[in-house]
């Protein structure tokens, strides 16, 4: 597979680390009531979809950056790369 | 269609062979059953097979969405042991490789099960004192290993690497009861027996949806019309978190794609099966003479069945730092399996919120040897409402009550597991 980096342009994706879908860019409170409820479904519960899917990947042997990568999981097609500071930078000004 | 023989074989081969009928019978649904099991894989077929055989369930289903042996049952490395640390699961590793060995008596079929052994190498002091340790709580468990240092392995295993400069071998643990078995076969012996005792075995019958209503079920819908259960059992690992979707739960699962390889068929060489310490690399010889092996997952979430080059390259790097004879070695072809890869790497066999509604999923890379174990145990969870004795840690709460079962210790981080 290769991923276009934002920044770099298009890598191979064996120069990235794997971490998962997307949604643990989205840690729940701490101090809510309902914390531990919510940190185990936000530690151990997943989609898992079979079709698109956002999801984490780290460029550990290039620039270090986190990315979000849109990537089909029925046939490893990718659709969109975004940094993910861009993505929760984004999702801040939202609020 | 008659019991397999030696004497029916000799028949047969002198009437020209024309005695031979179909291994099970090709059923279509009927309007209702008190319980149906999803999935044809080998866990799906075991499970039939023992709700009929040991729990005397008259009216069971076993629908399949392609066709029996076409999924991980035909895609995995067909290898059989029973070598844990953790007692939940190594208690039930264990009856599971008991009912291996007496497997192809209680089928009447050929599973070619063959305990050549299984051998885990290992490199430094540390990894030899953890072998020890898993060695001995294994011979608690009354499975047997035995650990064996450099001098005693090169009688057996002359082809490994000793002095490599990086990874020496120091040793390794070996299990000789474990082995492997034909996995064709397996699927095919338990369809056989199923279908022999009144199992309805629907292939090409894809589920769609749960007839679900006030919390309980009461049917699937699916590409052959709409069948009444009583109970429902899934064993669809590799596709479980979109089946349970349909029912509006979420697992603790992410599927992913491992690749498993063979080359040209070569003279007898390896004599059982043989993994890599320090990479993650397995190898056998499959009696055509192909080398089976495999390794690591490669790593992002896939329903593809087809994996990258990246791995393909690791994996094969890994071999020939363990035997640089495979080098030179023709790969011959290669092939991905989807994996059900839970967040502590240890299978699920429970109810679900959903009342008559049964999970068996998240086998990971393991599922092939569980095959036997599985069956029995989701077959008395279904008919009995009860867990099985050897199955009571793998609930699917386990993980937010704080009870994983976490074999490698890699927390849920199942990319790396």
């Amino acid at each position: 597979m290769i991923i276009d980096h934002p920044l770099l342009g298009p890598r191979d994706s064996d120069e990235f680390t794997y971490l998962g879908d997307a949604s643990l860019l989205d840690r729940p409170d701490g101090l809510g009531e309902d914390a531990a409820a919510r940190f185990a479904e936000y530690v151990y519960m997943r989609d898992n979809p079979a079709g698109l899917h956002r999801e984490l990947w780290f460029h550990a042997a290039g620039d270090l950056s986190w990315l979000v990568v849109t990537r089909n999981t029925a046939t490893h097609e990718i659709t969109a790369v975004e940094l993910a500071s861009d993505v929760t930078r984004a999702r801040r000004a939202g609020k | 269609m008659g019991r397999f023989s030696a004497l029916r074989l000799l028949r047969e081969g002198l009437t020209g062979n024309r005695g031979w009928t179909p291994h099970w019978r090709d059923a279509a649904p009927q309007p209702a059953y008190d319980i149906v099991v999803i999935g044809g894989g080998g866990h799906g077929l075991a499970t039939a097979y023992q709700l009929a055989a040991t729990y005397g369930q008259k009216r069971v289903a076993l629908l399949e969405k392609g066709w029996i042996g076409g999924g991980n049952v035909g895609r995995n490395t067909t290898i059989v042991r029973a070598n844990y640390l953790l007692p939940s699961n190594q208690g039930f590793y264990a009856l599971s490789l008991r009912l291996w060995e007496r497997m192809e008596q209680d089928l009447n079929y050929n599973v070619m099960m063959s305990q050549r052994g299984v051998l885990n190498l290992c490199h430094s002091d540390a990894q030899r004192d953890a072998a020890i340790r898993r060695g001995n709580t294994i011979r608690l468990s009354g499975e047997g290993a035995v650990y064996l240092d450099a001098k005693a392995l090169k009688k057996d295993w002359p082809f490994l690497d000793y002095d490599n400069a990086r990874f020496p071998i120091r040793g390794g643990l070996l299990q000789p009861r474990a082995g492997t078995a034909r996995h064709d076969a397996v699927a095919w012996g338990y369809a056989r027996a199923a279908s022999d005792l009144g199992v309805d075995i629907i292939q090409n019958c894809e589920v769609t949806g749960f007839d679900i209503r006030g919390g309980k079920i009461f049917g699937v819908e699916t590409t052959r019309g709409a069948i009444a259960a009583g109970k429902v059992g899934v064993a669809v690992a590799g596709n479980t978190s979109r089946l349970m979707q349909m029912a509006g739960l979420r697992m603790p699962i992410e599927s992913h794609v491992l690749q498993a390889f063979v080359t040209e068929g070569l003279k007898p060489v390896i004599p059982g099966v043989v993994t890599f310490g320090v990479g993650h690399f397995y190898i056998s010889q499959s009696d055509k003479g192909g080398l089976v092996f495999g390794g690591d997952l490669d790593g992002y979430n896939s329903y593809a069945q087809r994996g990258n080059l990246p791995m393909v390259e690791h994996v094969a790097a890994a071999g020939v730092s363990m035997m640089p004879m495979i080098a030179r070695a023709r790969l011959l072809r290669s092939w991905g399996g989807i994996m059900d890869m839970t967040m502590d790497g240890s299978p699920i066999i429970d109810r679900t919120p959903v009342e008559g509604l049964y999970l068996n999923g998240g086998w990971c890379y393991g599922g092939f040897k569980a095959t036997p174990g599985s069956g029995l145990v989701f077959a008395h969870l279904l008919a009995t409402d009860t867990p099985h004795e050897a199955a009571t840690g793998f609930r699917l709460d386990r993980f937010a009550r704080g009870h994983v079962i976490d074999e490698t210790g890699h927390g849920p981080t199942p990319n790396l597991q």
